[in-house]
């Protein structure tokens, strides 16, 4: 049986069908999931994905993270399922205090679409297991409030537990505290980035390669990886 | 606060008993003989509830009144060919296009030009989410937006306001819709200083059967208003009416520009595609400019004539709103669906799971009266018809302008051309830092292009294109062009060009162009000199379409572009849609690998008139246009198709502004990868100077890049379809742009120069 991975739609949620067919393309089953339910519908992973969910008032996520779906979400990454949070989605893991600090507007303060470089800074999370610690990858990112903030005893604590999953690679695109793009937790399940992995998972509709044109597939790694977690622990 | 409402109803009772009441028609922009015929048409004066409507839906903006007598040509000039994969014409919310493998495509381009100015970010983003709700009304899922802008002098301290607040609205907007932007246009040219042009476009796809129509069919239907509650945004005249009869003031304070939520606009699309998948609307229509007015006297208009309407029933924003000013408000994400009775229950249970508000307002009623109550009493009686569809026409007058002669006398083949390659190098570069050819990236970087994970090309390449059908890689490519440069020299020609320009792009990508919306941009229609540029550009896309075989599916007529009495260039901008059976084949518009042919299309002549070049390096515009081969153009577009098709090209590259010269700069730019050029032979064989072979404008030609490999199969093709081609380059290891003989420039260097001018004025 394939590893179902559910992909939460909230209001105002825009990636949400591109990450299920991430999740397909990954060798997942995608199972949409309804931010208003309380039933995760038995699933082995779930996607929070990118968009502006509650039309980001308050803050980016704020709202969202207090979904009715999210009491469940929050319930099963405390006990271990993988999580993954992807731009609205990493800040809806943050307003859940799923992960620490705060994003914040773009430094520059314009939205910004551009296709990212990164480098994979820990390699053994649930949804990075299938890189190397030092692969740098070319993930697009997109996004207005994607800088990355924290205390310094924070930042420090995050840097000596390894807990940096990501980090922005020849331009800092908003600002972030220690160009710091992704994080996971303690105990590697739950990862929020900024950049989409869900855009750079399908030959000609990702970002430029230096071989070609729109052909980036790093993305497709972080799905992979979380079959492959699904599948280990069954 | 303002003071209670002492507002009276105007009844029409009361309105039939007070004939002599004086009414501030002239104030809503009515003239008096317009005033007279509402009048005669009602038989008695209307209420102020009826004055407000026939004031909106007879505007300019809604009845096209100056435009209607020569937009007609759009529907006369048509060929089988024209309409054999049109599903839906022009007149309609948006046009409608078979794609094939049951699929449809529906696109609109619109302007919101005079709101950009006022309130820059929210006129711009509402611009985006009125045209996102025209795509939606058809039944279509919207799946990427466009924009062409037009702006003043790049170093004027009002555009520094104006263009940061207008990307800004556009990215704010789109972005939150979850719509990828693949493309436009940023022009600079003080003309439009005071007059931004704001063309916003929107595309969306469905299957042929959940097509639908803005109808109310069906006595006993229930007309239901839903999705954002009304407000005070958007009130032009119906403050005039309110400050006429109450207390002064308090109507003016509210924005005249709507204010809008994308939030609410992405939850109200998801909302309306759960109604169409449970088939749970009979008629739908979004609701933009003229608001409830518009809606519901069109849908009435549509259907079976009658329409029963208790305003009182409205959801509001604010409670102290008087009738007149429900009825015309422009509060943006609202949508009026008609819905069986035996529906009702379905469609309330897909708006709550939304969070969309909806009430019901009325019924379909086979009176073939529109009747809207307000407090208990009717304050409109009157036949729909006659205000949505048989509003004024008017035959403005046409004159020649009277400084046309002496401005096409003035050609720029006499300006001095530059002779050695110090000075080629050096224009090439002045050129390619003007505000109009420069990189467009700090606009296109605010823009989301990857959502919904089917962009296949988007800027800088030469059209827009998005996959449609994730299984068979079916999808459609868009371009949009004009020059107004050209169009001041000559308007028919002008619009002929544009056309040709955004066919060849469309072409360029590898699509098959299909379908045309276009977006009229003009001075005032009351100048006859203006009239007259509409009146050619209007024949010459409408003769132009016929020739190419491609039908104008919709778009919109913008008049009264001016600073003060100067009006802005004629400037018809058209966008031009294809189709392409696999986006896998798609090509970019530069070159990925060294080692390539570089092969152009088409022949060069002395075409410098109204050139980027004349413009740029001699500040000039006079002349006449390059001339206009709509033929030719069928046949490049057929053969770029059939070359595309069959893999033999590695990028192609339409030739306009700045000509060849700009067109290998981008080539080089677009991923790096440098060119050696010689142009002997081209000299030799069209006989024209270096200058002049680097600069013209001469339409009908195409830059492409030829794998080694596909060589002989590409020259077969083009001797073949006997179409001019030469090879006058190869692409290059070396990160340089090389003229032999003449000069070389790095392309570290290009790209400084080409990338420098938005970010200095914008970042």
């Amino acid at each position: 049986m394939p590893a179902r991975i559910g992909v939460v739609t909230f209001p105002g949620s825009l990636d949400d069908r591109d990450a299920q067919r991430a999740v397909r393309l990954g060798g997942g089953e995608p199972v949409a999931l309804w931010h208003g339910d309380h039933d995760l519908q038995g699933v082995d992973a779930i996607v929070l994905p990118g968009g502006f969910s509650y039309g980001d008032y308050l803050r980016c996520g704020a709202i969202a993270a207090h979904s009715p779906i999210m009491s469940e979400v929050i319930d099963a990454a405390n006990k271990g399922m993988p999580v993954l949070g992807i731009c609205n989605g990493f800040q809806i893991l943050v307003e859940s205090q799923l992960l620490p600090g705060g994003l914040i507007r773009n430094d520059h303060g314009d939205f910004v679409c551009r296709d990212q470089r990164l480098r994979v800074e820990n390699a053994s999370t649930a949804w990075t297991s299938g890189f190397t610690e030092g692969d740098e990858i070319v993930i697009p990112l997109k996004n207005g409030e994607g800088g990355y903030i924290a205390t310094e005893e924070t930042l420090d604590r995050l840097e000596g537990e390894g807990l940096v999953a990501f980090r922005y690679l020849d331009v800092n695109p908003n600002g972030s505290l220690r160009d710091i793009a992704g994080l996971t937790n303690e105990l590697g399940n739950v990862v929020g980035l900024m950049p989409h992995p869900e855009h750079a998972t399908e030959p000609g509709f990702g970002p430029d390669m230096p071989e070609a044109m729109r052909s980036g597939v790093d993305g497709l790694t972080f799905f992979q990886s979380a079959v492959e977690a699904v599948l280990a622990r069954v | 606060m303002s003071t209670p409402s002492t507002h009276v109803v105007d009844t029409v009772e009361n309105a039939a008993a007070t004939p002599e009441r004086e009414q501030p028609y002239a104030a809503l922009g009515l003239k008096t003989d317009e005033y007279q015929r509402i009048r005669e048409i009602l038989g008695r004066r209307p209420t102020s509830g009826e004055l407000a409507m026939y004031s909106v839906m007879w505007s300019e903006h809604c009845s096209y009144k100056s435009s209607k007598v020569w937009l007609r040509q759009f529907g006369q000039k048509v060929s089988p060919e024209m309409t054999k994969n049109l599903m839906v014409g022009m007149g309609e919310n948006a046009g409608v296009v078979d794609i094939g493998e049951g699929w449809a495509v529906t696109f609109k381009i619109e302007s919101h030009n005079h709101p950009s100015y006022v309130e820059p970010f929210q006129g711009a983003a509402t611009g985006v989410g009125g045209i996102v709700r025209d795509i939606i009304s058809m039944g279509a899922r919207p799946v990427a937006v466009m924009d062409a802008l037009r702006f003043g002098a790049i170093d004027h301290p009002d555009t520094a306001r104006v263009v940061p607040g207008v990307v800004s609205g556009i990215s704010f907007y789109g972005n939150c819709l979850g719509l990828p932007n693949i493309g436009g246009e940023t022009w600079f040219d003080p003309i439009y200083q005071a007059n931004p042009l704001v063309n916003a476009l929107a595309v969306g796809v469905l299957r042929h059967e959940d097509l639908h129509l803005a109808n109310a069919r069906g006595v006993g239907n229930k007309v239901v208003l839903f999705g954002a509650r009304t407000g005070g945004d958007g009130i032009g005249g119906a403050s005039i009416l309110a400050s006429e009869s109450f207390d002064e003031g308090s109507g003016r304070k509210r924005p005249a520009v709507q204010v809008g939520d994308p939030f609410m606009e992405k939850v109200l699309i998801e909302c309306c595609l759960e109604l169409y998948r449970g088939g749970l609307v009979e008629g739908i229509q979004d609701l933009g400019a003229a608001g409830i007015s518009c809606a519901t006297s069109e849908l009435a208009s549509n259907g079976d004539g009658g329409m029963h309407i208790v305003l009182d029933e409205v959801l509001l924003r604010d409670p102290t709103l008087t009738a007149e000013e429900i009825l015309m408000s422009e509060s943006q994400e609202r949508m009026m669906a008609v819905v069986a009775p035996d529906k009702l229950e379905g469609f309330f249970a897909v708006t709550s799971k939304w969070d969309v508000e909806a009430s019901v307002l009325g019924e379909v009623t086979g009176t073939g009266r529109l009747v809207i109550d307000w407090k208990g009493e009717t304050i409109v009686d009157v036949d729909p018809r006659t205000v949505a569809v048989d509003g004024p026409v008017y035959e403005r007058p046409v004159a020649y302008p009277t400084w046309i002669d002496h401005v096409n006398a003035d050609s720029a083949s006499a300006l001095p051309r530059p002779a050695g390659g110090a000075e080629l190098e050096a224009q090439l570069l002045t050129l390619l830092g003007s505000a109009n050819l420069a990189d467009k990236s700090w606009v296109t970087s605010q823009y989301d292009k990857y959502v919904l994970g089917n962009t296949a090309l988007s800027y800088p390449d030469d059209g827009g294109m998005v996959r449609v059908d994730e299984g068979s890689g079916l999808g459609f490519a868009l371009a949009t062009d004009a020059n107004g440069r050209y169009c001041y020299l000559d308007p028919y020609r002008g619009a002929q060009l544009a056309l040709a320009e955004a066919y060849r792009n469309v072409a360029a990508t590898g699509a098959v162009p299909a379908a045309v919306s276009d977006c009229l941009n003009f001075g005032s229609p009351e100048n006859p000199e203006v009239m007259w540029q509409f009146s050619r550009a209007v024949e010459g896309l409408a003769d132009g379409c016929l020739q190419l075989g491609i039908p104008v599916t919709g778009g919109n007529v913008s008049f009264y572009n001016q600073t003060g009495d100067v009006p802005i260039h004629p400037t018809p901008v058209v966008a031009v849609l294809g189709t392409i059976d696999d986006v896998g084949r798609r090509v970019p518009s530069g070159w990925q690998d060294a080692g390539d042919n570089l092969y152009l299309l088409g022949t060069t002549a002395l075409e410098l008139d109204g050139s980027a070049w004349a413009g740029v390096v001699h500040g000039h515009l006079g002349g006449l246009p390059p001339a206009v081969d709509l033929d030719a153009e069928k046949n490049l577009a057929e053969l770029l198709a059939a070359a595309a098709h069959e893999g033999l090209l590695a990028a192609a590259h339409d030739l306009a502004d700045g000509g060849l010269a700009i067109a290998l700069a981008e080539g080089v730019l677009r991923f790096g990868v440098g060119a050696r050029v010689f142009l002997d032979e081209l000299i030799a064989r069209d006989g024209v100077d270096l200058a002049t072979a680097l600069f013209s404008e001469s339409s009908g030609r195409v830059l492409v890049a030829v794998p080694r490999e596909e060589d002989v199969k590409f020259t077969r093709l083009c001797e073949g379809r006997g179409y001019p081609v030469l090879r006058i380059g190869v692409t290059d290891s070396v990160a340089a742009l090389e003229l032999q003989g003449e000069f070389t420039l790095a392309v570290d260097d290009l790209a400084q120069t080409f990338r420098e001018p938005l970010r200095t004025h914008f970042a």
